[in-house]
């Protein structure tokens, strides 16, 4: 099947791509980058996208896709759908499944699942047995069998032993270990510890926590040489630890979640428990500091933690909810939103944030967009301005601090593996 | 003359004159507690539940006597097991409560937040009981009642909240009450013990109880609870009691026209000596017997507003 693309912004940093003129794109496989004259519009099916960037397809890195064992909140075609509307040609799926992730079955099974579908999952495997942080996992069969990085996700690793050990054995096929960083003993709460905490009364996880276990990562990847990848990070010190480790030239890299660049703790005061998440919403110094750490290059990537959660799940008291909110189809969005359009970052740097740099952490190959290669784009309007409505979602589950939230800039359209998602629909091309 | 809201979900943010009201309403009824029948009939034909999610006893029959000597129907609920290990959520729970047509609803539960989520969940009238640590209204209240009664004033006296003061809500029920009444409040206790930032809430910081004693007109001293885990804060009881422990030689040498309020149940021996919680300068059993009338104060407020 033959498409045409007309006159979209093609926008590849990598390649130092910026250039406006018509895609033509046949079985999948781009076959001419250039304006079209009518004649070869004729047999193809012709998309009036003008103004639209066309960028390579995005990659979100930290999903819960639930399945196996919460087919109730999210599967991983869901899962897959969610990403697709919200621009994403790829997730990387966290280990915290029922069965944990911690062996090649689950992780064959989780790719089996996506085979079919326009999104490319690739999983994290656990990096030690049930998550427990006691006995490593069956790292080289995990990566074997498709596991692209590592991760105790939900919890850190909690023994440091464990964790140089894992950070040794990853090495040896250039693996991330993904860390939680969090100090248990330290994180006994609900929410970020602050005066906020101290007026609504609720038991609170300072940011020492997470600090504490950053800086230890940090050590032992400078000693082990290994790969070290910082989840989600939510605190000013920490920001400025990896900023410190990165000019020393340690293999060190971070990614922030949209809500820990945009929602403060204040949030916490309605007490509505799509505000309750971990790491807990911090305080405007810390979100201040995520700001300028995407700015300068000191975090690497933007990545939801989608993590679906039921209604009766989430609908409950404060301190029984469960963690975690959904961002796969408001990630874009609110980028665009409160990075791009106030001037943070440009929109070659948001592709690096979402596409170029998430890929280089898990050893993906580069999209290149260039005659006679597969098209794996995404198609965004960073000009759309829009409402976000929960009861829209693809996504199993509805759990989301940014519903009737108004943004500026939407995905269009994503294209991969000969399949295109655009008006809420996917069709092969 | 009617509150601001038609809930008690906390004292955070409630006007001065909507707790000048509930002082003043409790007075009357204050007053009818000493009568040979301690009955009115305000709140006949009301129904109200008491729902009860962490055990209680001297909150919920004060509330429940409040409630009789007002002629309300009280319901009683008490469980000290969350939604979630029951089976039923708390929302069906409260639902289903709703469904049998209730007025009020007055709530104890171990989470912050819980009183808020139910003005969200129900039509009822709210009154907060407790809420994990966040507030204990009507607790405030009753404090800022007794010291009224015995002091006469609440404008510019100094208040010191004395104990664990990040495992209470008493006590932040009394800093923002208090200082929406204009007077000083201040805490003092072990430094394990005392929350994040409070001294951005204008509240000054004391380690040293003498100092404590001698700085301040009233001590609200609150209980080490150690069913909350408290003894992680702090090296033994034995040492408490000797640094922070409210004693007669200490009161004597100190400030001797100090006032005492304890919220009880009393550890004899930790936070005040068996000598001064019978003393002559605590007012705790009056503390009690308050209680009663600010929750009917409270109960009549909110069950005669037209919402």
């Amino acid at each position: 099947m033959k498409i045409v693309l007309k006159q979209v912004n093609l926008l590849n940093p990598e390649q130092k791509l910026n250039l406006k003129c018509d895609l033509f794109i046949e079985d999948g496989v781009i076959r001419k980058i250039g304006d079209l004259k009518p004649e070869d519009l004729k047999s193809s099916k012709v998309y009036e996208f003008e103004n639209k960037y066309c960028v390579p397809g995005f990659v979100d890195m930290h999903v819960h896709l639930r399945e196996p064992g919460r087919e109730d909140e999210e599967t991983v075609v869901t899962g897959c759908n969610s990403a697709a509307a919200g621009g994403f040609t790829a997730v990387a799926s966290m280990p915290n499944t029922n069965p944990d992730t911690d062996s090649a079955e689950i992780v064959r099974f989780i790719k089996e699942k996506a085979k079919d579908h326009l999104v490319d999952v690739f999983p994290i495997a656990a990096a030690s047995l049930g998550r427990k942080g006691e006995a490593l996992a069956p790292m080289y069969e995990l990566y074997e069998a498709g596991a692209v990085g590592f991760s105790d996700d939900g919890v850190a690793i909690k023994s440091s032993l464990v964790l140089r050990h894992a950070m040794e054995y990853a090495k040896m096929f250039d693996a991330p270990i993904i860390e939680h960083c969090e100090d248990e003993s330290l994180a006994d709460g609900v929410m970020n510890e602050s005066v906020t905490s101290t007026i609504l009364g609720l038991p609170a996880i300072p940011n020492v926590a997470e600090d504490l276990i950053v800086i230890r990562d940090i050590m032992l990847a400078e000693f082990t040489g290994a790969k070290v990848h910082i989840a989600h990070i939510s605190s000013k010190n920490a920001v400025e630890l990896v900023r410190q480790a990165k000019k020393k030239g340690i293999n060190v890299t971070a990614e922030v979640t949209p809500h820990h660049f945009t929602l403060t703790d204040e949030t916490v005061k309605t007490f509505d428990t799509n505000y309750k998440m971990n790491p807990p919403l911090r305080t405007r110094a810390d979100v201040d500091a995520m700001i300028v750490g995407l700015k300068d290059g000191t975090i690497d990537c933007i990545a939801s933690d989608h993590a679906p959660h039921s209604i009766e799940e989430k609908e409950m008291e404060f301190i029984y909810a469960p963690n975690g909110i959904i961002g796969l189809e408001t990630t874009l969005g609110i980028a665009l939103s409160d990075l791009v359009h106030k001037k943070h970052l440009t929109i070659e740097q948001l592709v690096e944030k979402l596409s170029i740099n998430p890929r280089k952490i898990l050893n993906i190959p580069q999209v290149i967009i260039k005659e006679g290669e597969i098209a794996n784009l995404t198609f965004f309007d960073p000009e759309q301005i829009w409402t976000v409505d929960i009861t829209k979602f693809k996504s199993k589950s509805k759990n989301s601090p940014f519903d009737k939230r108004l943004l500026t800039g939407k995905s269009v359209a994503v294209i991969n593996k000969k399949k295109m998602y655009f008006e809420d629909k996917f069709f092969d091309i | 003359m009617s509150l601001s809201s038609r809930h008690l979900l906390g004292l955070y943010g409630v006007p001065r004159e909507d707790i000048q009201l509930i002082l003043d309403t409790a007075t009357t009824f204050r007053e009818v507690l000493e009568r040979p029948i301690k009955k009115v009939p305000t709140l006949q034909g009301k129904t109200i539940v008491n729902l009860f999610y962490e055990n209680s006893t001297r909150t919920r029959i004060s509330f429940e006597l409040a409630q009789k000597r007002l002629s309300a129907d009280t319901i009683n609920f008490s469980t000290s097991s969350s939604s979630t290990k029951k089976g039923e959520t708390f929302k069906d729970t409260v639902r289903n409560i709703e469904a049998m047509k209730v007025d009020m609803i007055v709530v104890r539960h171990q989470s912050a937040g819980v009183p808020q989520y139910l003005t969200k969940i129900s039509k009822a009238n709210i009154i907060n009981a407790g809420d994990g640590l966040h507030e204990h209204p009507t607790q405030g209240l009753l404090d800022m009642y007794s010291i009224r009664e015995k002091l006469g004033r609440l404008e510019g006296l100094k208040v010191c909240i004395v104990g664990d003061v990040s495992h209470s809500r008493v006590a932040l029920s009394n800093i923002f009450g208090l200082k929406s009444m204009g007077a000083k409040v201040s805490v003092c206790g072990p430094a394990t013990m005392i929350p994040t930032g409070i001294e951005s809430l204008g509240i000054k910081v004391y380690h040293n109880i003498n100092e404590a004693i001698e700085k301040h007109d009233v001590l609200n001293v609150l209980r080490i609870q150690l069913e909350r885990n408290a003894g992680v804060k702090i090296p033994s009881l034995r040492e408490y009691h000797q640094y922070f422990g409210i004693t007669t030689e200490r009161i004597e040498k100190y400030n001797k026209d100090i006032l005492i309020l304890h919220p009880g149940p009393i550890n004899r021996g930790v936070e005040l000596s068996s000598e001064v919680a019978d003393g002559p300068y605590q007012v705790i059993l009056d503390q009690v017997t308050n209680g009663v009338a600010i929750r009917m104060a409270v109960l009549y407020l909110l069950g005669t507003m037209h919402n």
